[in-house]
């Protein structure tokens, strides 16, 4: 209840926004405030396996390319020249495929939107669990390098197979239709109910991990981040916990992953590129790894100036750099530095400094 | 039966024997200490024991069931709660918040249950708080229930170790030097707390260098120098026993 409550200031600040671009005729706002809540969602989930967990995952971008990816594909590749399969036709007749019409009057047969969404997602937990038993025994710098190497993989992958559209990616990708009148798609009069969909997955994903870090899990992860050794001593089962997050924060990822390219009509490989994760850590070390708000805050305000086009081709190199300056200035986050705090204390050791003199 | 039994237990590291042959028992309801020099195996008997590396031959028996290729979480379910020598508390939380993170196997919820705060989660919520809060209680710390584990003084994290190890209602509690660092004020607070623990019907393995708190607390005291038990008795005859005079206070 009290983590609802919580909530309710930001669901303000939401509502607050939108209707400050409507009152200021800045409405085109919106559209990156929708695709930073999404790249938000992934942030949120990859902040509790590191932040919480204390496990890196340099490869994030990866699932969620991989929900992406296979949403995309799934909802765009047309399955007429197999109709007549079995598998095909008994998955029309249950009615997962939509039929219709590309751009050019072409019939289509294509996957439905939401079944492609609960393949993708249930594909990306699939192989999180796959490559997640061997990779976590590992710890530190070889289990960011192993992620790593994952992260790569599903770049090349997407990259080379036709089947993802090599290096143009997946365009033309359908709305998504949650319900009548309600579907995640980038149509110009789509943008505001895209935009509170956008944001209210993010509010109810960050209620979830918010009971989560403060529940009987949530605290044998925190054990397990610090101390490993007496978590397990505690009964813990670290090495199913670990998994367990790892796959909950894959999960999260591959399922901004669907949305978002649903909602940019789209998926190019770059969003599974390796300097999407190294950005994605970034965000969540400058919020302050143990810090979900601070995830939270970082990940919008971050997101959307890059969206914005604020960096400029300087894009990735800011972020290295925001990597760097936060691991030098701030490891326990940008909200951590006390600005006022260190300010009256410089200025008062100055005046000390003074006095000593006299 | 004996509620731990540890039958000719050796560990070889390479051309190393570090613990060789030694055998012993544990009764329910008292307090046995492992004693010795440095380097005499006892931190290595330990640990094989709570299941952190396996034996090079022999067996450990709990509660009358080998514990073999057992890894310390499953050691700790069925009732084998440890300390460690250089207090190992989890950063970044509350003294509470570690003691209730004991209560994990005493517990059940989820991911699931834990991310939608199903209904059956909220009493095992509270009962986690109470029972953590009773420990601190009882261990004379919860003034500090609320504050920072790490920043306690090494003699109250010894006692949220404690209390700690207490939430998981073990039958055996091992005690990894639970006078390591200590001062002697803080070791006879400590011996105190462990006969208080003791007292509640819980059987207590320590593994100890300061002989004071061993020879005050201890019901019975196995010696170890060079991997080998070289004695087990009472402490009144133990500190009469030459061979350990020998080894502690050196040959005339």
């Amino acid at each position: 209840m009290k983590k609802l409550l919580s909530i309710l200031p930001l669901l303000a600040v939401v509502i607050g926004i939108h209707l400050l671009t409507s009152a200021t005729d800045t409405m085109y706002y919106l559209t990156q405030m929708t695709m930073s809540a999404y790249y938000s969602l992934l942030i949120i989930g990859l902040c509790v396996l590191m932040g919480y967990a204390g496990q890196i995952s340099l490869g994030h971008a990866g699932f969620f390319a991989i929900g992406g990816y296979l949403s995309a594909a799934l909802t765009t590749h047309s399955l007429i020249p197999y109709q007549d399969t079995t598998l095909v036709s008994f998955l029309d007749s249950a009615g997962l495929l939509l039929s219709g019409h590309d751009l050019y009057g072409e019939a289509l047969l294509v996957v439905a939107p939401w079944v492609a969404c609960i393949v993708a997602v249930f594909t990306a937990a699939v192989i999180a669990v796959t490559i997640g038993i061997p990779v976590l025994k590992l710890k530190g710098h070889y289990l960011a390098m192993a992620t790593l190497g994952f992260g790569i993989i599903i770049y090349r992958v997407a990259l080379a197979m036709e089947y993802f559209g090599e290096a143009d990616g997946i365009s033309e990708v359908p709305p998504f239709v949650l319900m009548p009148g309600l579907s995640v798609s980038g149509n110009f009069s789509d943008r505001v109910q895209n935009y509170y969909i956008a944001w209210g997955l993010l509010l109810f994903g960050m209620v979830l991990l918010l009971n989560l870090i403060d529940s009987r899990v949530g605290r044998a992860l925190r054990g397990i981040h610090g101390s490993d050794e007496a978590a397990d001593a505690m009964g813990v089962n670290t090495a199913r916990f670990k998994l367990q997050t790892f796959v909950l924060s894959a999960v999260f990822a591959a399922i901004a992953g669907v949305l978002l390219t649903h909602y940019n009509g789209g998926i190019g490989p770059s969003e599974a590129g390796v300097m999407k994760s190294v950005r994605y850590v970034a965000i969540v070390a400058v919020g302050g790894m143990a810090h979900l708000w601070g995830a939270l805050l970082m990940g919008i305000v971050l997101n959307f100036l890059s969206l914005r086009g604020i960096f400029g081709s300087y894009d990735d190199a800011v972020f290295g750099l925001i990597l760097i300056l936060i691991m030098l200035f701030a490891p326990n986050g940008i909200l951590s530095l006390n600005i006022r705090h260190r300010l009256k204390q410089y200025l008062g050791r100055g005046k000390q400094d003074r006095e000593g003199e006299a | 039966m004996a509620l731990l039994e540890v039958k000719q237990l050796n560990k070889r590291f390479g051309g190393l024997l570090a613990v060789n042959d030694v055998s012993f028992q544990v009764e329910p309801g008292q307090i046995k200490a492992v004693i010795g020099p440095n380097g005499a195996g006892k931190t290595t008997l330990f640990n094989m024991i709570s299941g952190t590396f396996p034996a090079t031959s022999g067996t450990v028996s709990f509660k009358g069931s080998e514990l073999k290729g057992k890894k310390p979480f499953q050691v700790a379910g069925l009732g084998m709660a440890r300390t460690f020598q250089n207090i190992k508390m989890f950063n970044g939380m509350t003294a509470l918040e570690n003691v209730m993170v004991g209560r994990h196997v005493q517990s059940g919820s989820g991911f699931f249950a834990s991310m939608f705060r199903m209904p059956w989660t909220w009493k095992e919520e509270r009962d986690i708080r109470d029972k953590s809060m009773e420990l601190l209680a009882f261990l004379e710390i919860e003034e500090h229930a609320h504050t920072d584990a790490a920043s306690l003084a090494f003699g109250q994290q010894r006692a949220v170790e404690l209390a700690r190890a207490l939430a998981l209602e073990p039958s055996l509690l091992l005690l990894d030097e639970p006078a390591a660092g200590l001062n002697i004020y803080e070791t006879a607070e400590v011996g105190r707390l462990i006969t208080k623990i003791r007292d509640l019907g819980i059987t207590v393995l320590l593994v100890e260098h300061d002989m004071s708190l061993v020879m005050d607390i201890s019901d019975e005291i196995v010696v170890l120098c060079f991997g080998e038990k070289i004695a087990e008795d009472v402490p009144g005859n133990i500190q009469q026993d030459p061979e350990v005079i020998k080894i502690y206070l050196g040959e005339e």
